[in-house]
C-alpha cells in the first residue's frame, strides 16, 4: 500500500484552508453590488394572510425593492417541487400541495416567509421589513401527528382531508395477521421517534446573480447537490434553461441533509436579481435556521413482533404516522416509505413484514431527510424491539439477535421487504464489538458503580442500513422523479496531473482528499498531482449530489469507470509508443508496460504525447486524455454493524453519563480510516444526540418552543465519550471498489444502543421502554414512578 | 441590531453622567454577554450604549480585612482563574468556572451578571449564599436586599455597580445542575458556613435567588449533608419549563444542598 493510496490515512488536504480560516463559503463571496435581502416569516403558525402592506417599508432607507407571493405568482413562478411521488394504498398519488416560495393567501408554519425586503444593507433590510404591515387572521392550528389525526382537526389543506398526505403501506397484511393469530408471544411497542432540527453550522446561504449582457443566471448556494438545484429550479419554479443558469455550491459548512432540498430564499434570490439589477445575497441568522431547514425524524409508531417458543421472529408489523411538516420538502414522501420500511427486516431473517405509514400535514416546518433518514427511524424501532421481546421471553438480548441473523453464507439475501442484501457478516461484527466493549465483564462494572451510588447499564443494536439509493429505474417505477446516478470526468493534462470533476459534493466529508486517494491510487501518481472539484454546474458534466452516503459508492464509482476509460485510452497510445500489440500492454504502478518485457512508458509520458500527438495514432484515435463516466448502481449498498453503550444513570438527578462507547461496522473496503472514524464519530455523536439531548418541541399552539441554542440542546464535546471505532469489511459485491458508505452509520446504528442501555441501567424499575431523548427529567420521572419511595427520598 | 450612540467614559463620574442625561434609552455595557445578543435579537433599542470597559479601575480582584473585593468589570474567567479567590473562596472561583463556556468567561463580568439578575445565573446564588455586599456609584446594598425579583434588583436608574465584596467564610461549596442546553443553572445552591451563621442560597429554582432558612437553621445545628436530608423545598412558586418541572427543580434544591455541602467538607 502507497503511503497515501487506498487505505491509507491521509490527512485531509482541505482542511489547510479550513483552518487558516481561507475557506470560502457563500456568504464569503460578496458579488459587485451586491445588495441584501432579508425574509419576512410568520410568527404565526396557521392564519389567514389577508393583507400584506408593503407602502411604508418601500420608502424606508436604502430600500431597492420588496416582494410578496402574488407578485412572484403574477410572474407565473411555479411552487417548489416534491421529487418523490408515493403512491396510496388504493393505487391513488399522494397530496401535493402547492408550495409557493414566498406565501400566497395563508402561512401555515412559524417561519413560513411572508415577503421578501431587498435593499443596501442587511439591518436596512430588517428595518424596513418591521414597516411591512400583515394582517393576519388566525385559525387554529395543528403541531403534532397526534394533534393532525385527531378526527375534526383543523384542516391545513382542502386537498388534503384529514391532514394526510398519503397512506401507503408495503407487505401482505391478511398474510402478516395470519402468523400473529399463531404466534408463541407478541412483543410490542409503542414509540415516538423524536423530531430534531439538524444545525449545520454554516446557516443557509444564497446569492442570486443576473447578467443583463448574457442573460445568464448565477445562483450561489449552500447545497449538497447543485446539478438537483439547477434542475428542480430552473425547470419548475422559475423556468429557466440550464444553459442559462449556473448553479455553485463553495464550500459548505455541513449539510446533514438539511441542504439536499430546493428552498424558498434560492428561489427568491434568483427571480428578484434581474428586477432589483444587482446581486442579491441573503443569509440565515440561526433563529431563521432553526424555523426554516427541514426538520428530521418525527415519528409515532406502534410495532408488533411475532415470535415463536425459541424466540425466533416470525413477522413484524408496523403502523406509522410520519410527520410532513406543512409542505412537502423535495423528498419528505420517500424517507417515511422506501428509506424505512425497506429496512425493517434489519439483519435478521423475519419472514414477513407489513408496515402501512399514513403521512400528516402539520403547522410546522417541513420534515425532510436527516443524516440516515428513515433509517435511523427503523432501526431505532427495530432495535427497541428486538430488546423488549429478548426481555418479554427471559432471553439474553445478544442471544435473540445471534439466533434471528441472516447467516453470512446466505448472501445475497432477500428480505421481505424489497431489498436484497448482497453481503454482510453481523456475527462477526457482533462478535468483535462484544469483545471490544467487554460485554462479558459488565455485571462487575455494575455492582461496582451501584456501590457509589450509579445505575449502569448496557445496550446493543445490531444495525442495517441501506445506502446509494438505486437503480434509477426501480426508483422510478417506486415513485422517484430523479435519477440516482453519478458523474465524474478525469481531465489528464499534458505534464500528467490530473483534475477530477466529480458530481458528489464535499460539506464536511473529505471527498477532496479520498477521491485523491482513489485516483492516485488506481493512476499510480503522486497524490499530490490530483485536484478534486465539485459543486459547480458550469465546471462538472452532472451530478446527483452528496446524500445517503452515496459519494463513494455511487461518486467513486462514476471516477472509477472514468479512469478505466483513462487508462484504456492510454493502452493504445502506449501500444502505438512501444510498437506493440494493445492487448499486450500491462498497466500498473503508473507504467505502461509490454508484458514480459522492461519495455515501458510512464503515465506522465502517455499524457504528454496525447496532447503533442507528433508520435500518435491520429487516424484511430482523438488527441487528449479526458474521459467522462456515468455510473447508475445496480443495487443499494448495505452497511451493517454493532453498536454497544455502557452508561451510568445518576438515580439522585436522572442525568445519563456515557461510560463507553463501541462502534464495529461493515462499512465494506475503507479508502481513508481516519475520515471513517472521522464519520462514525460524528453520526454517533449526532445518535447520541438524539438519544439523550436533542429535541424540537412545538406547543399545541404552533410556536416553535426550542427556537434557540437555549432550549434546543445540541451535543457537546463534553457530553460525549470517546467513541471507539473499529471497522469489519465485508466487500460490497457490485461496485468495482466493495465500498458501502460511512456516513450515516453512526446516526443509524448509535439511538437504539443508547436507549436500550438506559433501559437496562433502569432495569430493577419495571421500564420497559422510554422515548428519546432521555433528559435527566424525563429519567427522574420514570424513576420515580417506578418507586415513589425511591424518588422521595 | 437598531442604531445607538456608542459612549465609552474614561471615568465613573462620566460614566454616571452620561447614563443620567442619556435618561431612560441609556444602557450600560460591561461584556456584553448577555446585552448584546438582546440587542442582535432586536429586544432592546438603546439610544446610547455607555460602555464601561474604559474604566480599568473597575476590574480586578482584592483580599483584605477577611473579604473579597471583585470589581464590577471582572471576569467571570479572572475570578475562576485568581489564586487569591481559589484560596480565600474556593467554591466562588468554581462558580465562576462553571459559567458558560470560556468565551463567555473571558468577557462576561460579575458587575453586569448580578446588575442583570436572571433568575438561572449563577452569581446570585454566590451573592447570597455567602452574604456578600454590592457597591455601587451611590451606595453599599447588602446581598439580602440588592435581588429583587425576576431580572429586577434595588439598583436605581443611573445606578452602577462598582464591586461585590465575599466576606471569606468558614467553609461553603457550591453545586449547579446545568440545564442541558444553555447551561446555565436549572438548580444551583451556595451553601456557606459564615461568622453569621449558615446561608443556603438557591437560583435558578425560583423566579428570583431565595434562602432555604430551614436548611439553614439544620446546618446551624449539623453542618454535615445528612443535616439537609428530607427537608423540602414547595414546588408551588418555582420555576417550569420544558427540562424542568417545579416538581423537578424543588426535588434538585434537595440534591444539590447536599452536594455543595459536600463540596464545602
Ligand atoms: C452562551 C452564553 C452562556 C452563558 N451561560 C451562563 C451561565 O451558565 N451562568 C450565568 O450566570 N451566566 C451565563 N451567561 C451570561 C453571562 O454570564 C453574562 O456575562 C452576564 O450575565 C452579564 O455580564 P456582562 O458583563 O456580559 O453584561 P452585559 O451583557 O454587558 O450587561 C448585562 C446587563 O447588565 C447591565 N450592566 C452591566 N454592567 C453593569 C454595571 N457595572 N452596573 C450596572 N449595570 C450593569 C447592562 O446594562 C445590561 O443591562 C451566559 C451568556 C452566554 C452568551
Amino acid at each position: 500500500m502507497a503511503q497515501d493510496g487506498i487505505g491509507a490515512s491521509v490527512r485531509r488536504k482541505e482542511d489547510f484552508r479550513f483552518l487558516i480560516g481561507r475557506g470560502l463559503y457563500t456568504d464569503d463571496i460578496k458579488r459587485p453590488g451586491q445588495t441584501h435581502a432579508y425574509i419576512l416569516r410568520s410568527n404565526q403558525a396557521h392564519a389567514e394572510l389577508r393583507k400584506v402592506d408593503t407602502e411604508a417599508a418601500k420608502r424606508m432607507p436604502g430600500v431597492l425593492a420588496v416582494f410578496v407571493g402574488t407578485d412572484m405568482e403574477a410572474d407565473k413562478v411555479g411552487g417548489l417541487p416534491c421529487g418523490w411521488l408515493i403512491k396510496n394504498k388504493d393505487g391513488s398519488p399522494m397530496k401535493e400541495p402547492p408550495h409557493p416560495p414566498l406565501a400566497i393567501g395563508r402561512v401555515r408554519h412559524v417561519g413560513d416567509p411572508v415577503a421578501v425586503v431587498v435593499a443596501e444593507t442587511r439591518e436596512q433590510a430588517k428595518d424596513a421589513a418591521e414597516r411591512i404591515e400583515v394582517d393576519y387572521k388566525p385559525l387554529p392550528a395543528v403541531a403534532s401527528i397526534a394533534a393532525a389525526i385527531k378526527p375534526g382537526a383543523p384542516q391545513i389543506w382542502d386537498v388534503a382531508p384529514g391532514n394526510t398526505c398519503y397512506d401507503w403501506h408495503i407487505g401482505d397484511k391478511a398474510a402478516v395477521d395470519a402468523v400473529f393469530a399463531k404466534a408463541h408471544h407478541v412483543a410490542k411497542i409503542d414509540l415516538y421517534n423524536n423530531r430534531l432540527v439538524p444545525n449545520a453550522m454554516e446557516p443557509r446561504a444564497a446569492i442570486g446573480e443576473y447578467d443583463a449582457a448574457s442573460g445568464d443566471y448565477t445562483l450561489y448556494t449552500t447545497s449538497q447537490n447543485p446539478h438537483v438545484i439547477r434542475l428542480l429550479m430552473g425547470a419548475f419554479v422559475l423556468h429557466l434553461p440550464e444553459h442559462k443558469l449556473r448553479v455553485y455550491a463553495p464550500d459548505v459548512g455541513g449539510g446533514f441533509g438539511s441542504k439536499i432540498y430546493h428552498y424558498a430564499e434560492e428561489a427568491i434570490v434568483t427571480w428578484a436579481a434581474p428586477k432589483v439589477g444587482r446581486p442579491i445575497k441573503w443569509t440565515a441568522e440561526r433563529s431563521e435556521s432553526f424555523m426554516s431547514d427541514a426538520h428530521g425524524r418525527d415519528h409515532l409508531t406502534h410495532a408488533e413482533m411475532a415470535l415463536d417458543k425459541d424466540g425466533k421472529f416470525l413477522a413484524l408489523r408496523v403502523a406509522t404516522n410520519a410527520n410532513m411538516g406543512a409542505y412537502l420538502s423535495t423528498f419528505a414522501s420517500c424517507i417515511p416509505t422506501y428509506l424505512y420500511a425497506t429496512l425493517l427486516a434489519g439483519v435478521y431473517t423475519t419472514p414477513i413484514v407489513y408496515c402501512e405509514v399514513r403521512a400528516v400535514f402539520t403547522n410546522t416546518v417541513p420534515v425532510d431527510a436527516y443524516r440516515g433518514a428513515g433509517r435511523p427511524e427503523a432501526t431505532f424501532l427495530l432495535e427497541r424491539l428486538v430488546d423488549i421481546a429478548a426481555r418479554d421471553m427471559k432471553m439474553d438480548p445478544v442471544a435473540i439477535r445471534r439466533k434471528n441473523f441472516i447467516a453470512a453464507t446466505a448472501f445475497p439475501y432477500q428480505t421481505p421487504v424489497a431489498l436484497q442484501y448482497d453481503s454482510g457478516n453481523y456475527q462477526a461484527t457482533l462478535d468483535q464489538a462484544l469483545k471490544a466493549a467487554d460485554w462479558a465483564g459488565f455485571e462487575g462494572r455494575r455492582a461496582e458503580a451501584k456501590k457509589r451510588g450509579k445505575l449502569r447499564g448496557i445496550g446493543v443494536s445490531t444495525y442495517i442500513e441501506a445506502c446509494g439509493i438505486a437503480p434509477s429505474n426501480v426508483a422510478g417505477a417506486l415513485g422517484a422523479r430523479a435519477g440516482l446516478f453519478e458523474a465524474a470526468e478525469v481531465r489528464v493534462h499534458p505534464t500528467g496531473s490530473v483534475t477530477v470533476f466529480t458530481g458528489s459534493h464535499s460539506h464536511g466529508q473529505g471527498h477532496e482528499t479520498t477521491f485523491s486517494q482513489l485516483v492516485a491510487d488506481q493512476l499510480g501518481i503522486p497524490f499530490d498531482n490530483v485536484e478534486i472539484v465539485h459543486g459547480d454546474t458550469a465546471k462538472i458534466p452532472f451530478g446527483m449530489g452528496t446524500y445517503g452516503s452515496r459519494s463513494l459508492a455511487v461518486g467513486g464509482t462514476a471516477l472509477v469507470k472514468a479512469v478505466d476509460k483513462i487508462i484504456a485510452k492510454g493502452k493504445k497510445i502506449a501500444a502505438h509508443m512501444l510498437e506493440a500489440s494493445e492487448a499486450d500492454i500491462e498497466f500498473k504502478d503508473g507504467k505502461f508496460t509490454v508484458a514480459g518485457t522492461d519495455r515501458s512508458k510512464a503515465f506522465g509520458e502517455i499524457a504528454l504525447s496525447a496532447y503533442i500527438p507528433h508520435n500518435y495514432p491520429l487516424d484511430q484515435l482523438e488527441p487528449g486524455l479526458d474521459e467522462t463516466a456515468f455510473y447508475d448502481p445496480k443495487n443499494f449498498t448495505f452497511p451493517a454493524g454493532c453498536h454497544i453503550c455502557e452508561l451510568e444513570i445518576d438515580p439522585q438527578t436522572g442525568t445519563t453519563h456515557i461510560a463507553k462507547f463501541t462502534a464495529v461496522d461493515d462499512v465494506g473496503r475503507v479508502i481513508n480510516p481516519m475520515i471513517v472514524e472521522g464519520q462514525v464519530q460524528g453520526g454517533v455523536g449526532q445518535g447520541i444526540g438524539q438519544a439523550l439531548l436533542e429535541n424540537c418541541v412545538y406547543d399545541k399552539d404552533g410556536q416553535l418552543v426550542t427556537g434557540s441554542m437555549l432550549d434546543y440542546c445540541m451535543p457537546r464535546a463534553d457530553d460525549l465519550p470517546s467513541i471507539g471505532v473499529a471497522t469489519h469489511a465485508t466487500l460490497c459485491a457490485h461496485n468495482p471498489l466493495g465500498v458501502k458508505g460511512c456516513g450515516e452509520v453512526g446516526a443509524i446504528g448509535s439511538p437504539p444502543a443508547v436507549i436500550n442501555a438506559v433501559v437496562d441501567a433502569l432495569r430493577d424499575y419495571g421500564v420497559k421502554h422510554m422515548d428519546m431523548p432521555a433528559t435527566p427529567m424525563k429519567v427522574w420521572q420514570t424513576i420515580r414512578a417506578a418507586s415513589p419511595k425511591q424518588a422521595a427520598e | 441590531m437598531y442604531e445607538f450612540n456608542y459612549q465609552r467614559p474614561k471615568s465613573l463620574a462620566d460614566a454616571a453622567k452620561a447614563l443620567k442625561s442619556a435618561g431612560d434609552g441609556g444602557k450600560l455595557v460591561a461584556g456584553g454577554q448577555t446585552l448584546i445578543p438582546t440587542l442582535k435579537q432586536r429586544l432592546a433599542q438603546p439610544s446610547d450604549l455607555i460602555d464601561l470597559g474604559g474604566l480599568k479601575d473597575l476590574a480586578g480582584i482584592k483580599v483584605e480585612g477577611g473579604k473579597v473585593t471583585i470589581g464590577a468589570l471582572t471576569t467571570h474567567a479572572e475570578v475562576a482563574h485568581s489564586a487569591a479567590v481559589q484560596k480565600a473562596i474556593p467554591a466562588l472561583a468554581a462558580l465562576a468556572e462553571g459559567i458558560g463556556d470560556p468565551q463567555v468567561r473571558n468577557r462576561g463580568t460579575i458587575g453586569g451578571s448580578v446588575a442583570n439578575a436572571d433568575p438561572a445565573a449563577d452569581y446570585p446564588a454566590g451573592v447570597v449564599g455567602l452574604g456578600a455586599t454590592v457597591h455601587t456609584n451611590e451606595r453599599t446594598i447588602a446581598a439580602d436586599q440588592f435581588f429583587t425579583g425576576l431580572f429586577t434588583t434595588a439598583l436605581k436608574p443611573g445606578e452602577i455597580v462598582t464591586a461585590v465584596s465575599f466576606p471569606v467564610p468558614q467553609k461553603a461549596g457550591y453545586a449547579k445542575f446545568p440545564n442541558p442546553a444553555s447551561r446555565y443553572c436549572v438548580v444551583a445552591v451556595m451553601a456557606a458556613k459564615t461568622a453569621d451563621g449558615v446561608r443556603v442560597a438557591v437560583t435558578g429554582a425560583g423566579p428570583s435567588v431565595f434562602r432555604v432558612k430551614e436548611m439553614e437553621a439544620a446546618l446551624g445545628k449539623n453542618w454535615a449533608p445528612a443535616a439537609v436530608d428530607g427537608i423540602k423545598v414547595a414546588p408551588a412558586n418555582l420555576n417550569q419549563d420544558i427540562h424542568a418541572s417545579a416538581e423537578y427543580r424543588a426535588h434538585l434544591v434537595g440534591v444539590m444542598a447536599r452536594r455543595a455541602i459536600e463540596a464545602a467538607g
